[in-house]
């Protein structure tokens, strides 16, 4: 066993995926700079010294430039050009490779969403099976005081979307283990990555520690499995990425004042493990979900409705949800702490719901 | 003018010319009928670019199409049976049904599912030529676009990336002079719209008549050969005109009847190049005869299975959402 930040874990699963399977190469802006960051989170930071990028060194006089080496080069640092980047994933996919691709802010998935929506998704099932697409297109997500552009929570826009796989790994294992997982699956998957649980060297105020312990050999996580990240017998929380750390905070307070929770974190939303959510509220009759994306349309909406349409004899109360207002993400950190669920919202919340 | 072909060859060229033209005008006539589901945009006058093109194409060699893209599949090698069976919507057709008449592919004679959002297929393609580079393999794609693709984002992220990286592809700009009902002119700057912008890539282009198929085949072979070689990528950009509307609705109102009349009857490719063929005496007018009607039995048979082939089972609606091993 290792002791690994998240990012370290994606940088290990990706590094070993492509020793392992020549078809594996990474691509994004930045990707990969001597100097350079690896990304915006240091994930792919010096996987061009093991495989080849195309890089402008530092020379005694100035610098030297080595374009891209297109076949033998498996690092690829492009321009910022999202539309070209998503279209080389899924035309290098089809014809056998298996990219996975560095967005930087998950919030540039809107600039290429016609090659994920209309084509990524689509080719498998227009061609009826004819063509696969395993790409995988990392989003990094989340709320850290940067503004509205470069902060959302992206994950409900995609799970509505037949022909996309939708995960947000959260821990350092789950992080190596679904991440690996991603890159061997023959269809896309969007993996989204919250900027806070990174742990990386790159220091975001608010951070959290994801440090944590991943075993030296392969292993995989297969999508649909939610984790039961602490068991309890009054409530069930369902929460993914920041806000099941921060539903553990609150649940630690609670404990204490005889509420006891459940808390599952769904890890992958399509395919969605209801199986889990539903054998834990058969046992606490409560559920609250909570999520850092906005309240109208959030995957919390989707699993609301499930639970009305297929388990309601065994809620005992109304669900309840936690989620950003439906307002853009605001800059001053007063602002986007207020936005955000807190652990006092989600204890306050938990309270309340204790007591119908 | 070079080398004038062998004769097999530009027999060869001709049959495939002719079986689209015949295609397109047998699929136009079902519509008439109404037999036909869904909507149509027909290559009809554009069978000299498809054709010169690909006739020199591997089979191993991809090709990326658009919405307009029945010229293509068929000079790349899809049956008519099966084109017209994905016409029909029936379990048999190149997509099982699921594709439609903008999404007609078989990819196992290099034929990708031809991309109904204009300028999607560009940065695919490119992803592709990367693939065949990074697998060490010597194919080739070739992608074809028309005029209104060239004022899309995913064009000039494209070609800036194709030209950067030197990636094995030949993009082809069918210019018909209309971005469906909008001439060009009102779009773009350019008298031509794709190989006038590619020199800021780095990106060799030519202007080509599109609707003279040996000049089209010809340019083809010198940018097939460059991507193949490793020379990077190469735009063409042929000249030409689509026969009927954009789509099934539209009467071409914007188009003046001068220039239908150049180009539909003085400068149709099918019967040009026939013109051709027989002043150079490789062929007679019964030969040639002969083929044609030929081609128009095997379009007949083509239609008369399609129509009495079964629709999919409806579970199949269901799928191949994700890759299902076979």
């Amino acid at each position: 066993m290792a002791v690994m930040s998240v990012a370290d874990a994606y940088r290990s699963a990706i590094a070993e995926e492509m020793r392992a399977d020549p078809a594996v190469y990474c691509l994004g802006e930045d990707e990969d700079i001597p100097g350079g960051m690896g990304g915006a989170f240091t994930v792919t930071k010096g996987l061009g010294d093991e495989f080849g990028a195309n890089v402008r060194v530092p020379t005694k006089h100035g610098f030297e430039t080595k374009g891209l080496d297109i076949a033998n080069d498996r690092v690829i640092n492009t321009p910022i050009s999202e539309i070209l980047l998503a279209g080389m994933c899924v035309g290098s996919a089809m014809a056998g490779m298996r990219p996975v691709a560095d967005l930087q802010y998950g919030d540039f998935l809107f600039c290429m969403m016609d090659q994920l929506v209309n084509q990524a998704a689509k080719m498998c099932y227009m061609s009826n099976g004819q063509v696969k697409i395993p790409m995988v297109m990392r989003a990094p997500c989340g709320a850290t005081n940067r503004g509205a552009q470069h902060a959302q929570s992206l994950e409900s826009y995609f799970i509505h979307v037949p022909g996309l796989k939708v995960i947000c790994p959260s821990t350092a294992f789950d992080a190596k283990g679904m991440m690996k997982q991603a890159i061997r699956d023959n269809n896309p998957v969007l993996v989204f990555e919250h900027k806070l649980l990174y742990g990386g060297k790159r220091k975001e105020a608010g951070q959290l520690s994801a440090l944590g312990e991943v075993p030296e050999m392969d292993y995989t996580i297969e999508f649909g499995k939610a984790a039961v990240r602490r068991e309890g017998r009054d409530i069930t929380i369902v929460a993914n990425m920041l806000m099941w750390y921060k539903a553990m905070q609150a649940a630690e307070e609670l404990e204490k004042e005889g509420i006891s929770c459940e808390i599952i974190d769904p890890r992958s939303l399509v395919p969605f493990d209801y199986d889990t959510v539903t054998a834990s509220v058969e046992k606490t009759g409560k559920l609250m979900i909570v999520h850092e994306d906005h309240y109208t349309g959030g995957w919390g909406a989707q699993l609301a409705s499930y639970m009305a349409e297929h388990a309601i004899q065994l809620l005992d109360a109304p669900v309840v949800r936690i989620a950003a207002p439906d307002c853009p993400i605001p800059f001053s950190p007063v602002l986007e702490n207020y936005v955000i669920p807190s652990k006092e919202r989600i204890a306050d919340a938990a309270r309340r719901l204790a007591k119908l | 003018m070079s080398v004038f072909p062998p004769k097999e060859k530009a027999l060869g060229m001709y049959k495939t010319m002719y079986k689209i033209r015949k295609y397109e005008e047998s699929i136009y006539y079902l519509f008439l009928e109404g037999i036909m589901p869904g909507t149509i945009h027909q290559s009809t006058g554009e069978e000299a670019s498809a054709v010169g093109m690909l006739y020199d194409l591997r089979k191993d060699d991809w090709m990326a199409s658009t919405h307009r893209p029945a010229g293509h599949d068929i000079a790349k090698g899809i049956s008519v049976k099966a084109m017209m069976c994905e016409m029909f919507g029936k379990a048999e057709g190149c997509c099982g049904g699921k594709g439609g008449a903008m999404h007609t592919g078989d990819i196992s004679v290099g034929a990708m599912v031809a991309n109904a959002i204009v300028g999607g297929n560009l940065p695919i393609a490119a992803g592709v030529a990367a693939a065949f580079k990074m697998q060490k393999k010597d194919n080739v794609v070739v992608c074809f676009f028309g005029d209104g693709a060239s004022n899309e984002g995913s064009y000039h992220e494209t070609m800036n990336a194709a030209g950067l990286w030197g990636l094995p592809v030949v993009y082809v700009c069918e210019n018909n002079l209309y971005s469906a009902n909008t001439s060009i002119k009102l779009t773009c700057c350019q008298e031509n719209v794709a190989a006038d912008r590619a020199a800021v890539y780095g990106i060799p282009s030519e202007v080509v008549d599109g609707n003279d198929v040996l000049a089209v085949n010809e340019a083809a072979a010198r940018a097939i050969a460059r991507a193949r070689a490793g020379e990077g990528p190469t735009i063409l950009e042929l000249k030409t005109y689509r026969h009927g509307g954009h789509s099934r609705n539209d009467a071409c109102g914007y188009r003046s009847k001068d220039e239908e009349k150049y180009w539909i009857q003085d400068r149709d490719p099918v019967k040009n190049f026939r013109k051709v063929l027989l002043e150079k005496l490789v062929v007679t007018d019964s030969e040639l005869k002969a083929i044609e009607e030929e081609i128009e039995q095997e379009i007949d048979e083509a239609v008369e299975y399609a129509k009495n082939a079964p629709f999919p089972d409806n579970e199949s609606a269901l799928k191949n959402v994700f890759w299902e091993e076979k």
